[in-house]
């Protein structure tokens, strides 16, 4: 080599510490991911499947066809409520939010999240209830109401085909962490954890069904065993009372901040919701 | 409670087309029980009409064996635009429409 490639060999061990240096400063803003990829209920990216893979033909028919897909009835009944007023002198959603499929792309994504003005972690169904009780003076909806399935339908369809991606902020991540430990964390008569069927044995089976990953990413999903439409809560409810845990009440901070975690868990699979489930 | 019907956008005169109906009903057997032991009342569909500019295409009694949000499908031929009118009763009494508009392609 000619002497004029010297100097740049000079500086090279510095060159190497620039890199360095910014390869953690990387890490240091993905420290909550790095902390959780060696737990028990991580699931590395390449890992992740949609709940749908491991459920039969027909039903992924059902759910990739919007026209036979019965969720579909209560996205109908959301669009409705969502431009129509429930009083004369109530806003209807619209005249607030306008057009739902443009205004409300990527909302549900964002949620649960820290409500700033009660200091507590919300999820998408607190936050219509919030804005109904507040802005329409109108009574709550009760949880698993068609009412109220119709209206998050109706808002997570704005997003569908969007990837999950869940940035913890500062604020949330004690939230998450106790999400991430009740997910792990043996529970009930049967002393499961949520990983030790969703993390550890995705795939295999469990009497006639295929146990899933867990992925929160169908719901509101249209499940057949309920016959209806049913929340995530819903459907972690079933999964406590299936190891025969405390069944948690709807919207307790506990379901909260597992609904949370599970978020970030199925970070880049692309939301389904409305979906259809066994 | 809604319905949907579904058809193909636009087909020809004389053309075999799936028309598929969906319906929103919970089906109640009759046969469920709440926690407290009191039976959930019977609660089904019990007339079920589709006509298409007045003439019937679908009378259908529909029991207890037929799951929630019924979904029927079956074929016809047009051969005129109009409008498809689903009608329904249930058990409770509660009636429920819907209707849908069809074209026909001319060419």
């Amino acid at each position: 080599m000619s002497a004029t490639f010297a100097p740049r060999r000079v500086w090279a061990p510095w060159r190497s510490l620039v890199v360095v240096f910014l390869w953690m400063m990387h890490l240091s803003a993905y420290t909550l991911a790095q902390a959780s990829t060696s737990s028990p209920g991580w699931l590395n990216p390449n890992e992740r499947r949609s709940g749908l893979d491991f459920k039969s033909e027909d039903l992924q028919t059902q759910q990739n066809d919007d026209a036979i897909n019965p969720a579909f009835l209560w996205v109908d009944q959301g669009a409705k409520m969502w431009s129509e007023s429930a009083t004369p002198q109530t806003p209807s959603c619209q005249s607030c939010h306008l057009h739902a499929p443009t205004s409300m792309k990527g909302v549900a994504l964002k949620y649960p999240q820290w409500d700033g003005r009660t200091k507590q972690l919300i999820n998408l169904e607190k936050q219509i209830n919030d804005c109904r009780v507040k802005k329409q003076h109108l009574k709550p909806l009760s949880y698993e109401s068609d009412e109220l399935l119709a209206l998050t339908s109706w808002i997570a369809l704005a997003s569908r085909g969007m990837k999950l991606e869940k940035n913890i902020a500062q604020n949330l991540v004690p939230a998450f962490e106790r999400g991430q430990a009740f997910y792990e964390k043996r529970i009930g008569q049967n002393n499961l954890s949520c990983a030790h069927c969703h993390t550890a044995n995705f795939g295999q089976r469990l009497g006639g069904e295929i146990i899933s990953q867990g992925q929160p990413h169908a719901y509101p999903a249209y499940r057949l065993e309920w016959q209806k439409m049913g929340s995530l809560q819903r459907r972690l409810r079933a999964c406590l009372s299936g190891v025969k845990a405390e069944i948690l009440p709807f919207g307790s901070q506990e379901l909260l901040e597992l609904e949370l975690y599970l978020n970030f868990r199925g970070q880049g699979l692309r939301l389904e919701s409305p979906g259809v489930r066994r | 409670m809604g319905a949907r019907i579904l058809i193909p956008p636009s087909p020809k005169a004389g053309d075999v087309i799936d028309v598929r109906i969906l319906i929103q009903h919970p089906m109640e057997t009759g046969f469920r029980h709440e926690l407290s032991g009191s039976v959930v009342p019977k609660n089904v569909l019990r007339e079920l009409r589709l006509d298409f500019n007045g003439l019937v295409l679908l009378d259908a009694e529909l029991g207890t064996g037929t799951a929630a949000n019924p979904f029927i499908q079956f074929q016809t031929k047009l051969f005129e635009s109009g409008w498809f009118n689903l009608r329904w009763v249930d058990d409770m009494g509660v009636q429920g429409s819907e209707r849908v508009q069809c074209f026909l392609r001319t060419s």
